[in-house]
């Protein structure tokens, strides 16, 4: 063991550069995965630690109507420090500018949060606002209208002065604003906007704060939940809103992870390209060795403690790379995140590191370090026997890749924390590294097969490098074509979920919805959005219900009994149902038929139900169902079913009702319409807003912009991790540029001794790489055509119309870099003097 | 008396595959080399030399027939068991010296004795090479040393296991005259000094002559069986 390791040091110390290729071949890959790790373990931490200011209290009791007797005599019960909110959504307007938005409006007495801290500028505004009877609005809000404390904010029938702009709001990230600004008032200033009336979407939550902090909350919300639960109201906790948290990041931190995870088998190849090279340029070394007595065990210990020692330190680098770039983080991520994270180094993320790190190169080297086994002591004497003797593909061979498979599989199962999941990564990592070496494999073939005869010299020449002996044409394909598919799918995804919510904005499509219209306004609205030349293009009558029986049952017993699988939110949400004589465009009936209109002899009413609430309900044609409408039953059968298109920009049902039976319950309706100019919505906003305060206006092309937004934050996070991914790329494919090296300096010795002008090597080099370049960036291209078609048909369901235009930019950016990269790395070749490598 | 024999060919035949065809470079050779004598093997260019070289040197397997190294059998055991004979009973001299390149004249000199974990392979290595004259150049690397100096860290090397057999392919092939004779000297006077036996390939008839016995080859077959009268 002790010459083992005398050897491998000793071996180890003419090849400085190729080493140095790959420690970094390693190192990104590491370091993504480290960051990423050491990241989510802080957030983890700070979760933590910071628990209680995610809800801001140690229990929230919610409803979605004021709460009865019977509740309030519970909260009563659960005594500690109480803070009542009444929540809602509704249009503001800015006085000063004019200007209005819709926001959530959050009443909300004192106390509120118990835990955390409510940031605001002044900061002693989010305790002093309720005695000014003022607001506290978001700080986006502030900026975006040019607003300063002690302009005025109207609230419905209220205007209040603003006391302060919100920094930040316990358990909310920025992001969150960004969807749904929030503007604070007092509480007992809810009533006095005129909001709250009936079928208005309006939230009612007591924040409470325990008398006992170390209180078991779990036994009290067991005793308290069946209480809520048949007076439907329900509560949320400290660990519920945490459980909910560290799911959505647990999947992000193992997204990125996986991103990451792709760079380091990235690094894998390149490290196995570059040991293959270097035990081909040992073989001599390995032979006089076996010729003076080292057994094979011996030879293959040194290679493989050589790459034992690297591996440890490439991955030693990535770990302290890793845990500077994890200080970046933060800031990646600070607009999403609810909570401060204080910055420590995890340590089980540096052990991950090394392990994987190690683990990635030992694997992916033990093919090509098998090969030592085949190197016989007979070349010492004939370096023409057994030239190579590096392509024995054994057993154990197989039993390499048999493991690397494992260990991939592995890995991703671990980060997805699903089999099927983690076998559907794996299985499209193999899908795209095999699908790349094969397309490298035909390439190399087609030129054999078809080598273009007529071709001049230099392109001849060009073209015949890519499958000379030692070509790194493999290598090569597969480093640029997988940076190309990652960056291409990140692109194509974006713009596929853009083009989504774009297609809202095109023509004749309604871009403005108007919410909560009284019977009494609906004339009125109509004229005022007609008078500034926009037509209405829908208008919809709006009536909240409950479904409460099914075939006779109620849901509760239903939901007791496990007869009928009821989910949550059908349970406790007011439902939006219309009635209406016709389908809108994008319904289809797909079972039973429809009824347009009906009329008290008809017997029965017949509802048509959407397609996949039915099917979750289990509902056949025909079935009993009942809804609570604010206090009267009403119950019909089912008389259809309704596929539903839900991204046409028009108010969508579950239930429809004919005409006929919901005329006289109390209701609201929608107005959709259209504007083109922005100057001319935001008049007709500010018209509605002044003249009806209770009408909320949805702006689509401010919810456009606001996604766009998001998904820009987003995508800029996972082209971060798409970095390590071509960085590494880059790195292997300058080694194996530069594995090729010699025999490049040799061949154009050659050229340039028969005549070859520095012009020509130079063509024939960069014909070689742009053949490379454009074969493997068009690999990459097609492979990520075929993954978001894949994405877009199996995941988001939607249609994949190629944008085309970021794929033709990665295919020009890839192969220039990629003629760029080689070119760099064979700099001087033509000037290298001549008789010193014919000599070699 | 004579010396018993340390090395015994036994109807020695070697067939290699070319293409569709059966190639036969050896054909039944037989002879044996007493301990501590001096054999050259000559022919001309694919007779069959370097073939029974590397056969009788275990760095090969015949296709027919037996080599007995040492009292051992070679065709009996497995890679690592003939790279352990090699090990403690063979030394070996190349045409192209085959030096590790990564590997200072020291450091290649000591690598047959490391691998028996001797640790006091650098004192032994560092006399031998003083020896032959480099005592001044044990960290030079190969690279660094002239094409006979080469041959005298790959003759050190040769010898530091203190081999029973000495296995020489054209030593001096790639040495201008005046240094191919330098290290054709030391060669003879280690050799002589270690009691080793020596068995070498070569060309050069004037060198051949040197030894006490040639083997002459000639497409495969033993042609002739020389003694030689030593007169230097």
């Amino acid at each position: 063991m002790n010459w083992i390791l005398k050897m491998a040091w000793r071996e180890s110390r003419g090849s400085k550069k190729r080493l140095v290729l790959f420690l970094s071949c390693i190192v990104f890959g590491v370091a993504a995965l480290v960051a990423i790790n050491s990241f989510g373990s802080n957030l983890e931490e700070a979760m933590d630690e910071q628990a209680k200011s995610l809800l801001g209290a140690d229990l929230v009791v919610e409803g979605r109507m004021p709460f009865n007797d019977r509740v309030e005599a519970l909260i009563d019960s659960i005594g500690g420090s109480q803070s009542r909110e009444t929540l809602f959504s509704s249009m503001v307007m800015f006085p000063k500018t004019q200007d209005t938005r819709l926001v959530r409006v959050r009443a909300i007495e004192e106390g509120f949060p118990f835990y955390g801290i409510l940031e605001t500028r002044p900061a002693s505004a989010a305790s002093d606002f309720r005695a000014a009877n003022g607001a506290l609005v978001d700080q986006s809000l502030m900026r975006r209208f040019g607003l300063t404390v002690e302009d005025e904010i109207r609230i419905g029938e209220t205007t209040f002065p603003i006391a302060g702009e919100i920094i930040n709001i316990p358990g909310e990230s920025i992001t969150a604003g960004l969807i749904g600004p929030t503007v604070f008032i007092p509480f007992s200033a809810a009533e006095n906007t005129n909001l709250l009336h009936r079928g208005s979407q309006v939230w009612y939550n007591v924040y409470i704060a325990l008398e006992d902090r170390h209180a078991d909350i779990d036994q009290l919300t067991k005793s308290i939940e069946p209480v809520l639960d048949n007076n439907r109201a329900s509560f949320d906790t400290v660990e519920e809103r945490k459980e909910g948290l560290d799911r959505t990041f647990s999947n992000l931190t193992s997204f990125m992870n996986l991103v990451g995870f792709i760079a380091l088998l990235l690094g894998g190849i390149g490290v196995a390209s570059s040991i293959h090279v270097y035990i081909r340029q040992r073989i001599t070394t390995i032979a006089i060795l076996h010729c003076v007595g080292a057994r094979i065990q011996q030879t293959f210990g040194i290679y493989l403690t050589q790459v034992f020692f690297l591996g440890l330190l490439g991955s030693i680098l990535g770990c302290l790379l890793g845990v500077g770039i994890q200080f970046l983080l933060p800031a990646l991520f600070s607009d999403l995140l609810p909570v401060e994270i204080s910055y420590s180094v995890s340590f089980t993320a540096i052990f991950q590191g090394l392990l994987l790190g190690t683990g990635v190169a030992l694997l992916f080297t033990l093919s090509p370090l098998l090969s030592i086994r085949s190197i016989s002591p007979l070349l010492t004497l004939r370096s023409a026997y057994e030239p190579s003797g590096l392509h024995k593909y054994g057993s154990l061979q197989l039993l390499t890749y048999g493991l690397i498979a494992a260990g991939i599989l592995a890995f991703s199962v671990h980060q997805t924390g699903d089999w099927s999941d983690g076998l559907g990564f794996a299985a499209g990592i193999f899908a795209a590294f095999g699908l790349l070496r094969l397309s490298a494999w035909l390439m190399v073939m087609s030129l054999r097969t078809y080598f273009p005869k007529s071709w001049t010299y230099v392109w001849r020449q060009g073209l015949a490098n890519l499958y000379r002996p030692n070509n790194q044409t493999v290598t090569m394909v597969l480093s640029i074509g997988l940076g190309a598919f990652l960056i291409s799918t990140l692109f194509l995804i974006q713009n596929l979920l853009l083009d989504q919510v774009e297609l809202s904005r095109g023509e004749n499509q309604a871009n403005v919805i108007l919410f909560d219209i009284q019977d009494d306004q609906l004339e009125g609205i109509g004229e005022t959005v007609r008078s500034f030349g926009s037509p209405v293009i829908q208008q919809v009558p709006i009536v909240t219900m409950r479904l409460s029986k099914i075939e006779g049952r109620t849901l509760e017993s239903l939901r007791d009994s496990e007869e009928r699988r009821i989910p949550g939110w059908i349970y406790s949400r007011e439902m939006r149902s219309t009635y209406r004589d016709t389908l809108s465009p994008g319904e289809k009936i797909v079972g039973g038929s429809w009824t347009g209109s009906y009329e008290e002899e008809d017997g029965d009413i017949p509802i048509s139900v959407e397609q996949g609430v039915a099917e979750t309900l289990e509902l056949n044609i025909g079935d009993e169902i009942e809804f609570n409408v604010q206090g009267f039953p009403i119950s019909g059968k089912v008389g259809s079913f309704r596929e539903v298109n839900w991204q046409q920009v028009q108010p969508n049902f579950i239930f429809v009702f004919p005409r006929g039976v919901l005329e006289a319950a109390p209701k609201f309706h929608v107005l959709v319409t259209r504007t083109e100019e922005t100057e001319t919505k935001d008049a007709m906003q500010t018209a509605i807003v002044q003249n009806y305060p209770n009408v909320s206006v949805i702006d689509l092309d401010l919810i456009l912009a606001t996604i766009d937004d998001i998904l820009n934050r987003a995508s800029y996070i996972i082209r971060f991790m798409a970095l390590f991914s071509i960085i590494t790329g880059l790195i292997v494919l300058t080694g194996a540029v530069m594995t090729s090296r010699f025999q490049r300096i040799k061949e154009s010795v050659l050229l340039k001794t028969i005549g070859a002008s520095r012009k020509q090597v130079l063509k024939i080099m960069v014909i070689e790489y742009l053949f490379l370049g454009v074969l493997s960036a068009a690999t990459g291209l097609i492979l990520s055509l075929i993954a978001t078609w894949m994405l877009a048909f199996f995941i988001f369901e939607i249609a994949f119309v190629p944008d085309f235009t970021p794929v033709a930019v990665t295919l020009v950016v890839v192969t220039l870099l990629t003629v760029l990269t080689g070119l760099a790395n064979s700099r001087g070749v033509y000037n290298r003097p001549g008789l010193n490598i014919l000599r070699e | 008396m004579s010396d018993p024999a340390i090395l015994q060919v036994q109807n020695l035949t070697r067939v290699y595959k070319s293409g569709q065809h059966d190639l036969t470079v050896l054909d039944d050779v037989s002879f044996s080399v007493a301990a501590g004598s001096t054999c050259s093997i000559v022919g001309p260019s694919g007779s069959g030399k370097t073939t029974l070289l590397s056969l009788c040197a275990g760095l090969d397997r015949p296709t027919r027939g037996t080599v007995t190294l040492n009292g051992v059998e070679l065709e009996r055991l497995d890679e690592d068991e003939r790279a352990s004979v090699r090990n403690q009973s063979v030394g070996f001299v190349f045409q192209t010296f085959q030096l590790i390149p990564t590997l200072s004249a020291l450091e290649n000199v000591m690598v047959p004795l490391e691998l028996n974990g001797n640790r006091n392979a650098s004192g032994l290595a560092a006399s031998l090479l003083d020896r032959v004259g480099l005592g001044g150049r044990l960290h030079h690397y190969p690279a660094q040393l002239s094409g006979g100096e080469q041959q005298r860290v790959a003759l050190a090397r040769a010898f530091i296991n203190r081999p029973a057999i000495l296995f020489c392919d054209e030593p001096t092939g790639n040495l201008d005259g005046e240094t191919g004779e330098k290290v054709t000297d030391l060669i003879f006077e280690l050799n002589s000094a270690h009691n080793t036996t020596l068995i070498m390939v070569t060309h050069n008839l004037e060198l051949a002559r040197k030894t006490s016995r040639i083997l002459r080859l000639k497409g495969g077959r033993v042609e002739a069986d020389e003694e030689v009268n030593i007169t230097n």
